[in-house]
């Protein structure tokens, strides 16, 4: 996305639906539009103002149609790449491409899923593959699993270094009171939790919840008069390598590399100028694959990296400050609730979980299985 | 007869056959796999059916626990003849199974309406 202009675009407006399991008979286009109401609220801008619409869910084959027809509106740009879990980063770097053609003035990036109500199976059907689903891998887990055993035997990563991510990301989750996880968790604790695919335990894979959300993106002139500080979009970047776990080139080393490449070069920004991160925590070798792919440690190093509460509260970087789709939410495809966090902690709004003085943060997305990747990195006013 | 047959048509054939086949692009002078229309590397449509060998390497290798049922080995396999795919290794402790452990292909026919897969067993004394 080298052709989009650092800090023309910001996001102004940022909330969740209702998450956790909502009400019976609610449905993911009824939380989109709920997240959508909340986050023209938290700008002010109204329904009317919104031509720009960009969504994503696993529930409904035509959402574009569906969330329009719902809000009443027939915007003049609609976008509804689906790329996996990463596909609202993608939405933030179309929209913003969007936004500086002049094809929209205010967009609207949406997410909704009642997986948790429907269950995981209604919510997100499997296709075959004649090449993988005779060996019956338990997807994603399996895949994610193949490739933590690969990083294990690599560079020496242990379950307990796995273990420390969904540590850390539980001791941010008690500091959200959004976070569906409610109680402490040791390593022992995940160490012993039930076996799923090795080296995964059920506490090293995210939760299964409902949700939803939406942010809203204008040009930089307009987000200046808006009701809250805007988030500048400084730098956005992408990548995929595969779609199926067996034709992934290298295990250890995701499409997060080159997509961090991109973002940081548009920012003119580096690892060490990053204030928060947010990173796609599907299962607990993520933190630690886009630690590495995203600079933050040598390749190999990611397992020691985040052993000792490096990534928790009070530690030298903070990772995940919600919780993460470890502890805090995980409807399906959680990378909308990245770019929500990571402008909340731009704005100071965080309380308890808070990082003090952030200027900078990255918010990382992660589809399909390792497949798709997307960085977006955001900055205050001051940044810009 | 139609003028293009599936990729996997043909796979599935030499599977029921008893062989593990696969494409090779003269134009990228390597193995393709999956099966496919065109060739990833080149763009050329030109690809032709090998048999391989059936030797090949674990690549990376987990066990699944279903909710019910007996843990299974899922593994990727490096053949030798330079493609990796899915399969799982038998004869072995599914724990037991390792990363560079050398392995052989053996066709399996499930029966009925499942088609034939290559599984992997391990090669005496391969390592």
């Amino acid at each position: 996305m080298s052709g989009l202009v650092r800090g023309a675009a910001a996001i102004v407006g940022a909330a969740e639906s209702d998450l956790g399991h909502v009400a019976d008979g609610l449905n993911p286009i009824d939380l989109m539009a709920q997240g959508i109401a909340r986050a023209l609220a938290d700008c002010g801008l109204a329904l009317r103002d919104v031509d720009g619409l960009f969504c994503a869910t696993t529930q409904a084959r035509t959402s574009g149609l569906s969330l329009a027809e719902y809000l009443g509106i027939s915007p003049a740009y609609i976008d509804t790449t689906i790329l996996g879990g990463a596909s609202f980063e993608f939405h933030v770097a179309h929209a913003a491409a969007a936004l500086q053609q002049g094809l929209c003035t205010v967009a609207v990036v949406a997410y909704g899923s009642t997986q948790r109500s429907v269950g995981r199976r209604q919510a997100s059907v499997r296709e075959v593959n004649p090449y993988e689903t005779p060996f019956r891998p338990f997807l994603p887990s399996t895949a994610y699993a193949l490739a933590a055993a690969r990083h294990m035997h690599q560079f020496g990563t242990t379950r307990e270094q796995l273990a420390a991510v969904a540590v850390a990301a539980r001791q941010w989750a008690l500091l959200n009171p959004a976070a569906w996880e409610k109680q402490p968790l040791s390593v022992a604790d995940v160490l012993a939790a039930r076996m799923v695919s090795y080296p995964f335990t059920v506490r090293d894979i995210c939760l299964v919840t409902d949700g939803g959300g939406a942010i809203v993106m204008t040009l930089a002139d307009r987000a200046r008069n808006l009701k809250k500080p805007p988030v500048y979009v400084l730098g956005c970047g992408s990548a995929i390598t595969h779609a199926n776990i067996s034709s992934m080139p290298d295990l250890t080393v995701t499409g997060a590399l080159e997509a961090g490449r991109q973002a940081y070069a548009a920012a003119g920004l580096g690892p060490a100028e990053i204030d928060v991160l947010e990173l796609y925590d599907a299962f607990t070798i993520n933190t630690i694959l886009f630690l590495e792919d995203l600079g933050f440690c040598p390749k190999g190093e990611g397992g020691r990296f985040v052993a000792g509460g490096r990534i928790a509260p009070g530690g030298a970087l903070p990772v995940n400050t919600n919780g993460g789709g470890l502890s805090y939410c995980h409807p399906g495809m959680y990378g909308l609730f990245l770019l929500i966090e990571a402008v909340r902690q731009l704005r100071g709004e965080c309380g308890a979980r808070q990082v003090a003085n952030a200027a900078t943060a990255m918010a990382h997305g992660n589809g399909g299985v390792l497949s798709s990747q997307a960085t977006v990195i955001l900055g205050t006013a001051a940044t810009v | 007869m139609p003028e293009t047959q599936s990729p996997l048509a043909i796979y599935q054939a030499h599977l029921d056959r008893g062989e593990l086949a696969y494409q090779w692009s003269p134009a990228a002078g390597r193995a393709v796999f999956y099966p496919r229309i065109l060739c990833p590397f080149t763009g050329s449509t030109v690809l032709e059916w090998r048999v391989a060998s059936g030797l090949g390497t674990v690549y990376a290798t987990t066990v699944t626990h279903p909710a019910q049922g007996e843990p299974y080995n899922v593994a990727l396999i490096d053949c030798d003849e330079g493609f990796r795919l899915m399969s799982r290794v038998e004869d072995i402790d599914p724990m037991a199974v390792r990363i560079g452990m050398r392995v052989r292909c053996r066709i399996l026919r499930p029966g009925g309406p499942e088609p034939s897969y290559p599984v992997f067993t391990p090669v005496e004394g391969g390592r």
